[in-house]
């Protein structure tokens, strides 16, 4: 997915301008920030937990050559093959190659966001094989055509109504008729469809949550249970990891399982939590006969030993965005790369450059919130304004620095006044953007029915996105 | 692409000799850490005494909307599995993993039953597993994949029923590690081990949670208090 960080900007405007992603963001800023506060006060340790994991992961990335060294012994030992990538270029290289040496026609994913780093996507489907996103939320982008969101949940700013829209305009060989009106019939929808595709799979990706250097373990953690349907029914599997989720045990991994589920979804423990060893044995009656794991560093090893190391300790939780004001009014996508929200302001002009991404520090208000929630402790406004001097210094400094401040406060003060101004656009364009018909525009109708409208002018983001080549075709059928 | 993999090695092992000097360690000593297994903070909430501790588990994987049956002994186990499907309007018919323990149960005194074991092909109803142990901290059950346990068992059928002793519950994930490590030795790993909390279930409807998304709607746990 080609970014467009550096219109941060424009991106966040439009989404201020969209209602539906309002409606969607104003449900996730109560229910996140609630469910996580209540498993926190469940737990009395649970800041001694999250000190813990913190000196856990600083203790491995000051030692991580060995423990990757430790992990890849025991996982080739294992049965496992063993890739590692410098680059995105060399990590999709690896997969393709893999694909097409078993002559891959299919391939089933689990939520990936290294996948989305790579862009394996779109590499895939270059090469001419089909994939399916089996995470729910995943999958409700791949029909959108759109990258997700949100790092935990990446159609959160999908309504329901709009969930309903994207399959019935996919799943064409079902009844028009039938019933989706409610979210059960939405998943039982989505359940039926991809039963099939697990097994009919040549070759199952998934990401990790953590390697382990004791066992040579790969761990997942899902609530669908999508990523072990994925991994056991495929041919093959390969898992993508960074250098990064190394952990020494299998003790070390459950401390800081502890804190993940806690702070991203505000579960105690995720419903499956699976630690994977190598490929199927030869006494198994099931699971993949391959079983590869790719191992990217992309630009990771520079951070270490600079003042970005910490965020290395990252664990992908989404807490930060969870709890970001900026994240609440603008949306995940306004952020134009791969990570949103305060731990996607520091990494993606870490990946992408600050020239490319350098605004995003800016998009902050700097309440400190991400850091009181992050589970690493890792000091995320310290790092954006490390940026933002960056940028100063580099002369790249956007007209207003604090736009991120000034927009938060204009979201918060006038929202519905600014929104409604805007709304017939934003609906037309949107319609027309995917071939819609006004007819389900039901609030646009009142001003259908009397006015004429003027076109839109100017493109919306999801049109620039798509100009600029972000837009996935999908591939599910 | 082994050389891919000695520059990313150089690059890691340059910054870190180079910031953080005293803080690497030896072969010797990462090692030692590893074999010494050391466990982290253990959570309050396990400091209870077994009874109590098997109450507890039994509270948390209710709370997570698993269903449980305390059973006097692994006879009653039949009974009151035909019962439980029974009361959920499902057939009489399951597919067994292959263990001995299950298949040592009395199944003949329910001949209605219809019992197929091995692997899932995705045509089942209803699976029956048999755990290794289980965490009370968060009422998670340990599954271990084996020629006695298939993993598709676990994730394929509606319903998901687990036996499991009470003397196999314990507080923590951590124990439950050790209950490996004495079955299968030190470092060694199934292919596949799973931490079962509940259901399968998702959010990505409007963050609202919904029970069953890709594995089982129902998870089922049949705790047995004598051996
Ligand atoms: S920075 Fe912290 S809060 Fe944000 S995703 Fe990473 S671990 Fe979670």
């Amino acid at each position: 997915m080609d970014p467009t960080s550096h219109q941060f900007k424009e991106n966040a405007k439009q989404a201020l301008s969209n209602d539906n992603l309002q409606s969607a963001l104003a449900q996730m800023k109560v229910g996140f920030v609630e469910r996580r506060r209540e498993a926190a006060e469940k737990i009395p340790e649970f800041d001694r937990l999250r000190d813990q994991a913190r000196d856990l992961k600083n203790h491995t990335l000051a030692n991580l050559d060995r423990y990757l060294e430790r992990y890849e012994r025991k996982a080739i030992e294992a049965g496992a093959h063993v890739h590692w990538a410098e680059t995105a270029a060399e990590a999709r290289k690896i997969i393709l190659d893999i694909c097409r040496q078993k002559q891959a026609k299919l391939v089933t994913k689990g939520k990936s966001m290294i996948a989305e780093e790579i862009a394996l996507n779109e590499a895939l489907e270059a090469d001419g094989i089909s994939r399916v996103e089996t995470d729910l939320g995943e999958y409700i982008v791949q029909l959108r055509n759109e990258p997700p969101s949100h790092i935990i949940a990446p159609a959160v700013h999908v309504l329901r109504e709009e969930v309903e829209e994207a399959f019935r305009e996919e799943h064409t060989h079902l009844d028009d008729a039938r019933r989706l009106s409610e979210p059960s019939d939405l998943l039982n929808e989505a359940r039926a469809i991809l039963r099939e595709k697990y097994s009919e799979a040549d070759v199952g990706i998934t990401g990790a949550n953590f390697l382990i250097a004791e066992t040579g373990s790969s761990v997942i953690v899902t609530n669908e249970g999508n990523g072990d349907l994925t991994q056991t029914l495929a041919k093959t599997h390969i898992v993508i990891a960074s250098i990064e989720k190394v952990v020494p045990t299998l003790e070390d991994a459950s401390s800081i399982l502890r804190v993940l589920a806690r702070s991203a979804t505000g579960q105690e423990f995720t419903a499956y939590t699976t630690f994977t060893t190598g490929p199927r044995r030869p006494e198994d009656t099931d699971g993949p006969e391959d079983y590869h794991v790719v191992i990217l560093d992309n630009g990771r090893s520079d951070l270490l030993g600079t003042e970005f190391q910490d965020a290395l300790r990252c664990i992908r939780c989404g807490a930060c965005m969870n709890h970001c004001p900026v994240y609440h009014a603008v949306g995940g996508h306004s952020y134009g790369w791969v990570y949103p929200g305060p731990i996607g302001s520091v990494l993606t002009p870490t990946f992408l450059g600050v020239a490319e991404a350098g605004h995003l520090p800016n998009a902050s208000t700097f309440c400190g919130r991400c850091e009181d929630v992050c589970p690493m402790r890792i000091p995320l406004p310290k790092m954006m304004r490390h940026y933002r001097q960056e940028e100063f210094d580099k002369g790249l400094a956007p007209p207003a620095a604090r736009f991120g401040l000034d927009l938060w406060r204009f979201a918060a003060t006038k929202p519905r006044l600014y929104r409604l101004g805007t709304r017939v656009a934003s609906w037309a364009m949107r319609l027309a953007a995917r071939g819609g018909s006004l007819r389900k525009a039901p609030l646009a109708s009142g001003w259908t029915d009397h006015r004429d409208m003027a076109a839109p002018t100017g493109a919306s983001f999801q049109d620039q996105w798509s100009a600029r080549g972000g837009r996935r075709r999908p591939s599910a059928r | 692409m082994s050389e891919a993999r000695s520059r990313i090695f150089g690059r890691v092992r340059a910054a870190l000799d180079e910031a953080a000097p005293e803080e690497r360690e030896d072969d010797a000593q990462l090692d030692a850490r590893i074999a010494a297994h050391e466990r982290g903070i253990r959570p309050e909430r396990v400091d209870l005494d077994p009874p109590a501790l098997v109450d507890l588990f039994v509270d948390q994987a209710t709370k997570v909307n698993a269903t449980v049956d305390r059973l006097a002994d692994a006879s009653a186990i039949p009974d009151a599995l035909a019962r439980y499907l029974a009361s959920e309007n499902l057939p009489a018919a399951f597919r067994m993993a292959p263990h001995p323990d299950l298949e040592a149960l009395p199944w003949a005194e329910r001949p209605a039953l219809e019992i197929k074991t091995g692997s899932s092909d995705g045509a089942d109803v209803v699976g029956l597993s048999r755990a290794l142990s289980a965490a009370a901290e968060t009422g998670s059950v340990m599954l271990c994949s084996g020629p006695d346990s298939p993993v598709t068992l676990n994730f394929l059928p509606e319903t998901h029923v687990i036996v499991l002793r009470a003397d196999e519950v314990g507080g923590t994930y951590e124990e439950c590690w050790d209950v490996l490590r004495a079955k299968l030795g030190v470092g060694a790993m199934p292919r596949a081990v799973t931490f079962v909390t509940g259901p399968s279930r998702t959010g990505d409807i409007e963050q609202t949670i919904y029970l069953g998304a890709h594995g089982p709607r129902r998870l089922h746990i049949l705790l047995v208090d004598a051996a």
